[in-house]
Formats: C-alpha cells, structure tokens, sequence
C-alpha cells in the first residue's frame, strides 16, 4: 500500500516538473518548483516507511527547511534583477 | 530572566531531545552546550520579544487552529471539485478589502490564514485593508463577512 | 484498536495521494499563474496533512511519531509565506491576474494592480 502511494506521489511530481518545464512565466516555474519540493518531503517521508528506515525522516526535515529557503531566495534574486516585462507580455497571448 | 527566554528555552530543549532521540551522558552535554549558545545569541540580537514568542496568545490559539482545521477542510474540497470540473469556468478576483485595526501579529496570523487556505491568497496588507485574490467570488464573500477577522480579534485576549 | 488504526491509516494516504495528483492537474490545468498557485496550496495542506496524519498512525516509535509531526508544522508554516512571497513578487513584476471582463471571458487586468 506503500508503493500505492509512493507512486501517486511521483505521477504528482511528474506533473509538477512538466508545469516547470512549460511554464510560461518565470513565476509560474517557481511555483512548480515548490510544489515539486513539498511532493519531494512527501516521497522521502514514505519512502521511509515502505523501506522500514523511518530514519529518512531527518532528511524530509532538512529538505522541507531547504525547500522554502529556496523559494525565498530565487525570489529575491530575481526581484532585484526584474524579468518582470517579459514576464507580463507572455500571458497577454492566453 | 524573561519569561519568554524560559519559554524559548524549554522549546529548544524538546526540539534537540525529540531529534536525537540518543539519551547519553555525551548528548545531554552537547545539548544543554547548543541550547545555551542558541539562547545566548538571540539575547545578544534582541529577538526574545513578545513578537517571536507570543505567549498571551496561548489560551485561545488551539480553539482558533480547530475553526482554521474545519475551515481548510471546506475550501481543499471546493477547490478540488473546481480542479476536477470539466468546463472549468473560472471567476476569478483580486479586491482590497477593509479592516478595522489589528495588533502587528494579528495582521499576520490574519493573512496568513487566509493564504493557508486553498481558494484565497493574500498579496499586500496595509495598516486598514488586505488585498486578496481568490480562485472564485465566493471566497471573498466569505472573507468580507468578516468572521475570520472576528476570530483573530478575539486571541488577543 | 490497531485494526482500525491501520484501516484509517490506509485511508488517509489513499486520499492524501488522490488529494496529490488533484493538485498537480490542478497546475496543469489552470489558465493563469495567480489561479495555480490556489492549485498549488491544495498540496501543501490537505495532502500534506493527510499523508504525514495516515503515517503517524503507524508510527513505530514516540520519536517517528515527533518528527513527523515537526514535518507536518514546518510545512504549514512556510506554504502560505512561499505562497504570499511569489504572488507579491509577481504583481510587483507587473504580471496581471486573469479576470472575468464583461463578456464572463477571461482577460488580463488592464487596470493598475491591486485595485478592484
């Protein structure tokens, strides 16, 4: 039952690396870059349990504090270097 | 000694206890040394306040997490159904909405509950209004009832 | 006692992997940035919750079980501040939100951002 979910979760993530790929905007790609993270806490929290080494769970710790700081930290690079017109002009074509 | 360097210490103490899980002479040494130090640091940046540990909110805030639990639970489904609709026909908004004064960590606790759950995100709070934009019009009905506001008014006291 | 907590426990990751997937399409299929990220933040509480809750009813130890539950607060935590940082950023950039215009079709806001 494990493996059941292990592999929705990836089928999830498959989904959210396509949105990264497809974009089209730069923050669209964060985006999916987050939620990719967040599955990737999962995955590694249930991965744990269907291999019985619950020790994996220090490692989806960190990961979820990575996570975030990753967000933060793309975000305030990118907010200071402002791709914001390309950004805006690519979904007047939606 | 503050009350919320107490506080903060016996956190520290739970948080290093229940990740090692190693109950040895070695490890309460090394423990007591880091949580010691962590203190002492945050002392030195004058970040043990009542904004980093707001210990007046604690009589009210399992009460409030219960309601914010429920209300989660409300809109994961409605947004779920959207998701899974076949016509998706979206209403989307974006509106500034008034609201009266709240404390500097009521603001938070106040948008940040709203970006929490599904359907609605905040993107700027001011002094008197919050600016919200939402997956359908009926969320920000719901927001401008105001019972949210209401019950993040009442932690305070 | 343990039979049904096992059965909850399936339960909850059953829903929490369907709740998963949900988010995901969801990302797929939404027309605009501002629209996903209410897609995205469906993974980050329910399904989070649910898969973290199914897996701390078969928790071995106290110390699984505290650790999962710090899983669980540090995501709730940090998803709504990601997600107010990425739509603050965005607006700020000058990325306009999908609205319904007069003919109920959604266009991009013409109107400067943060107004009704």
């Amino acid at each position: 039952m494990f493996t059941a979910v292990t592999i929705a979760v990836l089928v999830a993530m498959a989904l959210a690396l396509f949105r990264a790929y497809a974009g089209p905007t730069l923050y669209d790609r964060i985006l999916a870059v987050n939620v990719f993270g967040t599955k990737t806490v999962l995955l590694i929290a249930i991965v744990g349990f269907l291999m019985g080494r619950p020790e994996f769970l220090d490692i989806a710790m960190v990961y979820a504090l990575m996570n975030f700081i990753t967000v933060i930290g793309i975000l305030r690079f990118f907010e200071y270097s402002s791709p914001g017109k390309s950004a805006n002009s690519e979904t007047v074509k939606d | 000694m503050k009350i919320q360097t107490l506080s903060l210490g016996v956190l520290l103490v739970a948080f290093w206890a229940l990740n090692s899980g190693l109950f040895k002479p070695l490890m309460y040494g090394l423990g007591t040394a880091s949580v010691l130090l962590v203190l002492l640091i945050s002392s030195r940046m004058k970040v043990i306040d009542s904004e980093s540990q707001p210990l007046n909110l604690t009589k009210n805030i399992p009460g409030y997490y219960l309601w914010l639990l429920k209300e989660l639970v409300i809109s994961n489904i409605k947004v779920v159904g959207t998701i899974w609709r076949s016509n998706l026909h979206l209403q989307p908004a974006l509106v500034t909405i008034k609201m009266d004064h709240l404390s500097e960590i009521g603001k938070v606790i106040y948008a940040n509950s709203i970006s929490l759950t599904p359907g609605t995100v905040t993107t700027e709070v001011t002094d008197n209004s919050i600016t919200v934009h939402a997956l359908d019009k009926s969320s920000i009905a719901e927001i401008e009832s105001g019972e949210m506001e209401a019950r993040v008014r009442k932690l305070d006291k | 006692m343990s039979i049904v907590a096992t059965y909850l426990s399936w339960a909850l990751l059953v829903i929490g992997g369907l709740l998963c997937i949900s988010g995901s399409v969801g990302l797929l299929r939404f027309p605009d940035f501002f629209t996903r990220m209410h897609a995205a933040s469906v993974t980050d509480t329910l399904a989070t919750g649910m898969i973290l809750a199914g897996l701390m009813l078969q928790a071995p130890t106290w110390i699984v079980l505290a650790k999962l539950i710090m899983i669980l607060v540090f995501v709730l935590l940090t998803g709504p501040t990601a997600g107010h940082a990425l739509a603050k950023a965005a607006l700020h950039s000058g990325l306009k939100p999908l609205l319904p215009g007069k003919s109920g079709v959604l266009e991009a806001d013409t109107k400067p951002s943060g107004g009704v």
